[in-house]
């Protein structure tokens, strides 16, 4: 494996030098630089790893957690720069002055980079960082492919930047949650399969008789997201040398391809994967068995099924023709079942451990995930319910609906795995404080019930506003007069918003001083309160 | 009977039968796409971007005016009396990406096309209140500053004509050509764009001030376009119910 990612590393290098000295535009060049130092950085650190295993071979025993801390800590990094990039441009929403009037900070560059700093930089990293943690643990064996999960987290990584900073210079598909460009996605696919080879190797060298339920849900993640990125991404570069392709489809199939991509980037990237993560650290935080490992057949099986057909939900109404939009409707209510299974799972598993959720702070953010799980996979068919689609499309009420599911289900399960993992990787026998826990997730729920009660109001205001009609049968009111209703709505989102950016900080620094080896002097855990 | 546990014992057989699961749904929803001919409605007008409206269209692109601007029309009343007509597939045929959008923080762009004047346009995306004061659209001034770059015109045309688009050799050739004379009705070669593209170009100095082209110019030159090319006199709208 060391010889292919040193192949890999030397091929990067050459194709870095050619675009950073060949490129037509300046973007291609800057990311040509980008390219060419990461992969000699990569190629001195495997010169100088195999000098030093000369003199004192290295021990490979163990499980392999220093690129897990790696990956936490560029999961905490991620996430303050995406909720701080999210906050920033719903601010603009209330007070556009703040969009400067500049290209690299008007809100149609910022914005693609406030959703891939969120899913892919932070979601991306700890479904990488968590999926090694838990499949070395739940397959007793150490990580399969020697460098090679190194080589996933910075090639991720290097991903993560050529896309952040390409937005900003106005390199972009257009395709919602795809829009790096065509070289931006070869480097992806690349980093993608060594992942998914670390994957299999790893589960391939289980001690264990049974793949447990988590590395189900990973594994799904891993190979579904492989084949949308690919079908998704397929487009012609008008030269090798520009940073500009066009995508393969058109119009309509062009239309159906990213939505059924684009649902799934939901469905697996930011559901099954992260039901990975509460599969296993949910059961052991609460030290409880998972509740049913029969539910956990039906339901994964059942969801990974459904979820590929409800793509045209994001198409109602539209040109798409009629059959596939009422195949989409029918499959997203028929998904509603396989979601609450897992919820359900994931709640019931708290059986005869309920009471910890007085005591935990951290188990207290893992529980409420799966329950903002639980309500928005209820709220989403509904949604996909053409009679509803047609008031909340286009409108905050979408918005509000990916961000219960964004910050409430994908955020906190991510933070309780985040605290759940940080003393383990860092060597420590505790979390620095459990009251900061406590304060992080109480400012982020209050944070996130001010965004989506926000946002559930102004999108259902709006969408009655566009068809309202007077009693002459006139629209009554113009679209600019929707727009200016919204304003108090967007100012009250974006200081839910401040609330859970502060929430995120608070975690920073609580992890900072854990790897610090602090214990910050704390009278217990705090007592219920009455009642 | 396989029993589940066959498949929890082997990394290899789940990870085929994952792939399999996952591939049906999409196979039956996109594939037909590609050869139901009820798919795209039969039209009079579409055309291919002329090479201002695709430099525009690139524009739009790359500041993510999609972020916030649909196109595409629902048949819905509020909607048909608002925006015009209901978009149809076709009007998207020879879009490389489609443009459909997904949220309206603005208004949709469908039919934007010949609804206000250059005037406005040339206001309205240098300081979008001084025009409509309740309005939360970021400025572009930049725009109208920047020269508009095209010394890559005959590439971006080729690459589409590869994807299907109906770009001839000559349209692909004489790119460079058609833009300038796009931006000036008056020149020899005006007549050379239309008889390639067709009498619904829209000819003019689009950001209304002298010298080379702008970005700005590529920008309205696609907006005017938008939502105009199909002659809805000649729709037939029960011949293509789908």
């Amino acid at each position: 494996m060391q010889i292919i990612i040193g192949g890999l590393l030397v091929i990067g290098a050459l194709l870095g030098l050619i675009m950073a000295g060949k490129g037509d535009d300046s973007v291609m060049r800057l990311h040509g630089s980008f390219i060419l130092i990461a992969s000699l950085g990569g190629i001195f650190a495997l010169i100088k790893s195999a000098y030093d295993n000369k003199e004192k071979p290295a021990q490979e025993t163990g499980y392999m957690d220093t690129v897990i801390k790696y990956g936490l800590i560029a999961s905490v990094f991620w996430g303050v720069v995406g909720f701080l990039a999210g906050d920033f441009i719903a601010w603009q929403l209330a007070f556009p002055a703040l969009n400067f009037d500049l290209p690299w900070t008007n809100f149609g560059r910022v914005r693609p980079l406030h959703t891939s700093a969120v899913i892919f930089a932070f979601g991306g990293n700890v479904l990488i960082a968590t999926s090694f943690f838990v499949v070395q643990r739940t397959c007793r064996a150490r990580l399969a492919g020697g460098v090679a999960p190194w080589f996933v987290f910075w090639g991720y990584n290097l991903f993560i930047v050529i896309a952040a900073t390409g937005y900003l210079l106005g390199v972009t598909q257009s395709r919602e949650y795809a829009e790096p460009e065509w070289y931006a996605d070869l480097l992806l696919t690349v980093v993608w399969v060594v992942y998914l080879l670390v994957f299999m190797g790893t589960l391939a060298k289980r001690k264990e008789p049974h793949i447990y339920v988590a590395n189900w849900f990973y594994l799904a993640f891993i190979v579904t997201i492989a084949m949308l990125h690919i079908v998704n991404n397929l487009a012609i570069p008008i030269s090798l040398t520009s940073s500009k392709s066009y995508s393969l489809f058109a119009g309509v199939q062009d239309a159906l391809t990213q939505w059924w991509y684009g649902h799934n980037a939901v469905g697996f990237f930011l559901t099954a994967g992260f039901l990975g993560i509460m599969y296993y650290f949910i059961p052991k935080r609460a030290e409880r068995p998972v509740y049913s490992y029969r539910l956990s057949i039906i339901h994964f099986w059942a969801l990974i099924f459904l979820y590929i057909w409800a793509g045209p939900h994001h198409l109602h109404y539209t040109a798409l023709p009629d059959w596939a939009q009422t195949l989409g409707m029918t499959f997203s209510v028929m998904l509603w079942m396989p979601s609450w299974g897992g919820m359900i799972n994931g709640l019931m598993t708290l059986s005869g451990a309920w009471d910890k959720l007085r005591t935990d702070p951290v188990l207290r953010m893992l529980v409420v995930s799966v329950a903002f799980y639980g309500m928005s996979t209820f709220e989403g068919p509904l949604m996909a319910i053409k009679a509803v689609n047609s008031l909340s499309h286009y409108t905050d009420w979408t918005v509000g609906h990916v961000h219960s599911g964004a910050l409430g289900w994908v955020g906190f399960v991510s933070f309780g795995a985040i605290y759940y993992m940080a003393p383990i990787l860092f060597g420590r026998k505790q979390l620095y404080s459990l009251k900061l826990v406590s304060l992080h997730f109480w400012t982020a729920t209050i944070g996130i019930v001010l965004y989506i009660t926000a946002m559930w109001v102004s999108g259902i205001l709006q969408g009655l506003m566009w068809r309202a009609y007077d009693s002459l049968g006139f629209l009554q009111y113009s679209f600019a007069e929707t727009v200016e209703a919204m304003h108090p709505f967007y100012v009250i989102r974006a200081t839910g918003g401040v609330l859970f950016l502060f929430g995120a900080l608070v975690m920073a620094y609580n992890i900072w001083r854990t790897a610090r080896g602090d214990v910050r002097a704390e009278a217990g855990v705090p007592a219920p309160a009455a009642g | 009977m396989i029993r589940h546990a066959t498949i929890e014992k082997n990394s290899l057989l789940m990870l085929v039968l994952v792939l399999i699961v996952v591939s049906i749904g999409g196979i039956v929803e996109i594939a037909p796409l590609f050869y139901l001919e009820s798919t795209i409605e039969k039209v009079k007008g579409m055309r291919p971007y002329t090479p201002l409206e695709l430099k525009g269209r690139d524009i739009y692109i790359r500041e993510g005016c999609y972020n916030c601007h649909s196109q595409m029309i629902r048949p819905l009343r509020d909607e048909n009396e608002r925006y015009g007509h209901y978009s149809l597939a076709a009007e998207s045929m020879y879009d490389h990406p489609f443009q459909w959008g997904s949220k309206r923080t603005g208004p949709d762009l469908a039919r934007v096309g010949k609804r206000y004047s250059d005037d406005w346009h040339v206001l309205h995306l240098t300081n979008p209140r001084a025009v409509v004061p309740e309005s939360v659209m970021p400025g572009y001034p930049f725009l109208a500053k920047t020269p508009l770059k095209y010394d890559d015109i005959e590439k971006r045309l080729r690459t589409l004509a590869m994807e299907g688009v109906p770009y001839t050799p000559d349209m692909i050739k004489n790119a460079k050509r058609d833009l300038l004379a796009q931006l000036d009705p008056d020149s020899d070669d005006a007549d050379a764009l239309i008889e390639s593209y067709g009498d619904n170009v829209q000819l003019r100095n689009f950001d209304r001030q002298p010298g080379a082209p702008t970005e700005l110019d590529a920008l309205i030159a696609y907006l005017q376009m938008l939502g105009t090319l199909v002659d809805f006199s000649q729709y037939d709208e029960k011949a293509n119910q789908r």
